[in-house]
């Protein structure tokens, strides 16, 4: 059984149960227990009609939560047995769903959490697992959230830019377990951007697929960061690069431009380099300050550092980091960088160390000691 | 999103205010200390933040290899260990003023004449999952 197929179909059935009159939270509840249902029962008996199959199951597990519900409260079963016909959606309902698991409302974690489940179709366990938290507390965090967009209206567009930091959270920071977060991800992305025109959208789905387009080349076999400039391009997805670049392509040509199509441009400037010496730094510098303008980020002008060193030669970035407060995140490690470049080594070593010492992941720790031991090591010798 | 382990000491950390051994405590106490140390874990894991929480026994000894084919070296338990952990708290939370607000509360939790013990708690950030976006 296709089990990515099965959860493709999860936003489509889920709509159909909130359209025939249930409410979001227990129709959520019963579409996961058939999609659990389904993952039981289809490798040995597939229906021939997967979506009419998990909507038929999913009412059935809907009515009887309902029944169950109504008879513990010693209410009247006032839930009809026949589907009420639903007025008609104004608009795409499954976009709706991606609004209303992102809503403002909700803090990024419990977001990152309903996205997946309602509209991802992983299972409780999945996502606790990708999260590294019990199952219990993915359980509660989830229904939390269900309750917070409780009151929300289903049939209200949303921000478009809260539903992409979001996805952009799910690509960028997660770890890796058995469900693979980026291609989910990428996933929820492309089915956002099939019901969206938006630039941004297609920008956010350019920038992942040029950055998953180097996944194989980003660690070395001992699980240990390869740093860009020194990653083998030949082990880049010619493939997805390709579809990054059309889509962002199409995208610019809109001229509306915004973040995440400027990082997209980033992105496709190095995948277009050959080797690294040959990346056009002059034109990525460029974009970084058409980044600096859109977000103002002090995160961009450090990136926009390295850049200016690269383009400008180290002392014009040493001249760009003077201009940053020293407390950033990867300040030091930057400057280390630099100061390398610059010929510098002695200071190059304290800065990588020091670097190391507050990085905020295990695999940038050792990156960043290893490069102080190296040039230790050059130093003594 | 990011995790948070809070320690909790026997010794090593500076004195709270409400400063009486748990041995001096009623036994009323003592249960009312442990009670509001479940009710902040169950709370937790309803605001599904909770990941972990476990106790350490005082006492424990240090463990060294000790060259091929010999079995390894074992010292202590030492009474005099200065720096000793008596348990800790995983939560996953959206932010680090939340960790830190979460701490202080934990912090509050009764001990002698049932006022709250201003326990120092070590409050420290996991390493996390390297980003993939990061120029």
């Amino acid at each position: 059984m296709d089990e990515v197929l099965l959860r493709s179909l999860t936003p489509s059935v889920l709509t159909v149960l909130v359209r025939r009159g249930a409410d979001f939270a227990a129709a959520e509840d019963a579409v996961q227990e058939a999609l659990t249902e389904a993952l039981r029962v289809w490798a040995a008996d597939p229906p021939r009609d997967a979506k009419g199959w998990l909507v038929t199951v999913a009412w059935r597990k809907f009515l009887d939560a309902a029944r169950a519900d109504a008879a513990r409260r010693r209410r009247e079963d006032r839930v009809e047995e026949e589907p009420a016909p639903g007025p008609a959606p104004a608009v795409d309902d499954t976009l709706q769903l991606y609004f209303l698991c992102t809503h403002p409302s909700l803090t990024p974690a419990s977001a990152v959490a309903l996205t997946l489940r309602a509209v991802g179709g992983l299972t409780t366990r999945q996502i606790a697992e990708a999260y590294l938290v019990p199952e219990a507390t993915m359980a509660q965090r989830i229904s939390r959230a269900k309750r917070t967009v409780s009151g929300v209206r289903f049939d209200r567009p949303g921000d478009v830019a809260t539903v992409l930091r979001v996805l952009y959270l799910v690509f960028n920071e997660g770890y890796s377990g058995d469900v693979d977060l980026a291609a989910e991800a990428i996933r929820l992305t492309r089915q956002l951007a099939a019901r969206i025109d938006h630039p941004e959208v297609a920008g956010l789905l350019a920038l992942m697929l040029l950055h998953h387009a180097r996944r194989a080349a980003r660690t070395a076999p001992d699980g240990s960061l390869v740093p860009l400039a020194e990653q083998d391009r030949g082990r880049w997805d010619t493939a997805l690069i390709a579809e990054g670049v059309g889509i962002l392509q199409a995208a610019l040509a809109r001229d509306r431009l915004g973040e995440f199509q400027a990082q997209a441009a980033i992105a496709a400037l190095h995948a277009d380099a050959p080797t690294a010496e040959e990346t056009d730094w002059v034109q990525i510098v460029e974009w970084y300050d058409e980044l600096t303008r859109l977000t103002d980020s002090p995160v961009v002008r450090l990136n926009r550092a390295v850049a200016v060193g690269e383009a400008d030669g180290p002392r014009a970035g040493l001249a760009a980091l003077a201009a940053l407060d020293a407390s950033l995140p990867r300040h030091a490690a930057v400057a280390a960088y630099l100061h390398e470049r610059d010929g510098d080594l002695a200071t190059a070593a304290r800065l990588y160390a020091e670097a190391a010492h507050k990085a905020p992941n295990l695999a940038e720790r050792d990156h960043l000691t290893r490069q102080a031991a190296r040039l230790n090591a050059r130093r003594c010798r | 999103m990011a995790k948070y382990l809070l320690l909790k000491h026997y010794r090593g950390a500076p004195a709270p205010v409400n400063d009486v051994p748990m041995d001096q405590w009623s036994p009323e106490e003592i249960s009312a200390h442990m009670q509001y140390m479940n009710d902040f874990a169950a709370r937790l894991e309803k605001t599904g933040e909770f990941v972990d929480g476990q106790a350490l026994a005082p006492e424990g000894a240090w463990v060294r290899y000790d060259g091929e084919g010999r079995p390894p070296v074992t010292d202590g338990p030492f009474a005099e260990t200065k720096d000793l952990i008596a348990g800790w708290m995983i939560i996953d939370v959206d932010s680090y003023e939340r960790a830190v607000e979460l701490a202080g509360e934990l912090s509050a939790a009764p001990g002698a004449g049932g006022k709250p013990i201003h326990e120092w708690l070590e409050l420290r950030p996991f390493l996390t999952a390297p980003p993939t976006i990061t120029e």
